[in-house]
C-alpha cells in the first residue's frame, strides 16, 4: 500500500503518463481513498495550469527595431 | 494575449519550417518579425536560467538571433527550427553564464536531481500519512491566482530561486507549454532526468503557491 508521502513523490510520473499499469492502479486506488492526496494532486494540477498562464513577455519595440536593422544589413551579404 | 499573438502568426504557424527558412533567406522582414515575436519571450526566460541578470539574458538572446541569421543557410531541417533556435540559445547562455561566474557544469545535474523531498517531511506521520494535509484551493482558478500582483510576483520569484536546470525544464514545460521530447532535445537531457528535474521544480512551486494561497 502506497503511503501519502510516497504518493507525493510519484505525482509527476503519474501526470507524465510514465507509470506501469500496476503502479498506476496503486496510485489511483490511493487517490480514490485519500482526500488529502486528492487535494494534493489537484493543487499540483492547479500549479501547472497557473504556470502556463503567466503573462508572456512582449519583445520590447526597441529590441525588435534593432534586430530588424541588423536583419536588413544582413540581407545583402546573402544576395552575393 | 497569447491567443491574439498566435492568430497574428497564422501565416507562419503551419509548422512548415522549410517555407519559413526560405522566407528568411530571401530577406523577408515579416517572417523575421513573426519569428522573433513568437520566440523572444521564451528565449529570454530560458536564458535567465543560466545567466545572472535580465540585461545579460537580453544580450544573449540578441546574439542568438544574429547567430541564427548567420547560420540559417546551414539549417538542414534535421531538427525543428524551434529546437534548433533554442539549442543555439542554450549553448550561448550556458557559456555566458559560466563566464559571468554563474557556472552551470553538467555535473550540477546530479546535484539538482539528488534526493529532495517533494513535501516537507514534517507534514507526514512517521507512517507516511498526512499529519498536516494540503487544503483545497477550489475557489482559485489560475486566472484568479494570477490576478493578484503579489501572487504573480511570488511565483516568478520562486521560479528565479530554482537551480538552473530545474528552472530551464519547468520554464519550457509548464510556462511555455512544450512537450517533454522537445525539452529533452533542447537541454540535452534523458527523459528520466528531465522528469526528475520537472518533479523537483513543480513540487517547490506548488509549495510556494500553497504558502501564498494560505497566508493571505
Amino acid at each position: 500500500m502506497l503511503t501519502c508521502k510516497q504518493l507525493t513523490e510519484l505525482v509527476t510520473e503519474y501526470l507524465e503518463g510514465r507509470m506501469s499499469l500496476a503502479d498506476r492502479i496503486r496510485f489511483q486506488l490511493h487517490i480514490g481513498m485519500c482526500r488529502h492526496c486528492r487535494a494534493y494532486l489537484r493543487q499540483m494540477r492547479q500549479t501547472i495550469r497557473t504556470l502556463g498562464k503567466l503573462p508572456d513577455e512582449p519583445v520590447p519595440p526597441e529590441v525588435l527595431e534593432d534586430l530588424l536593422r541588423r536583419f536588413r544589413s544582413w540581407k545583402p551579404t546573402q544576395d552575393r | 494575449m497569447r491567443k491574439q499573438r498566435a492568430e497574428a502568426l497564422q501565416p507562419l504557424a503551419a509548422g512548415d519550417d522549410a517555407a519559413l527558412v526560405a522566407r528568411l533567406r530571401a530577406g523577408d522582414e515579416a517572417a523575421f518579425t513573426a519569428l522573433v515575436t513568437r520566440h523572444h519571450g521564451a528565449l529570454v526566460k530560458l536564458a535567465l536560467a543560466f545567466v545572472p541578470s535580465r540585461a545579460v539574458a537580453e544580450e544573449v538572446v540578441q546574439e542568438t538571433w544574429m547567430a541564427i541569421l548567420e547560420s540559417i543557410a546551414r539549417f538542414e531541417g534535421r531538427s525543428s527550427l524551434k529546437t534548433w533556435i533554442f539549442r543555439i540559445l542554450t549553448n550561448r547562455a550556458r557559456t555566458r553564464g559560466a563566464r559571468e561566474g554563474r557556472s552551470v557544469p553538467f555535473s550540477s545535474l546530479q546535484d539538482e536531481g539528488r534526493a529532495e523531498e517533494a513535501v516537507d517531511p514534517a507534514r507526514f506521520t512517521p507512517a507516511g500519512m498526512w499529519a498536516n494535509p494540503p487544503r483545497r484551493w477550489d475557489a482559485d482558478t489560475p486566472e484568479e491566482l494570477l490576478s493578484r500582483a503579489e501572487t504573480r510576483a511570488l511565483i516568478e520569484q520562486a521560479i528565479e530561486t530554482l537551480p538552473s536546470m530545474q528552472r530551464a525544464v519547468v520554464t519550457l514545460r509548464d510556462v511555455a507549454g512544450w512537450g517533454s521530447d522537445e525539452v529533452c532535445k533542447v537541454l540535452e537531457l534523458s527523459e528520466t532526468n528531465q522528469r526528475v528535474l520537472l518533479h523537483r521544480a513543480r513540487s517547490k512551486l506548488r509549495a510556494a503557491l500553497e504558502r501564498c494561497v494560505e497566508h493571505r
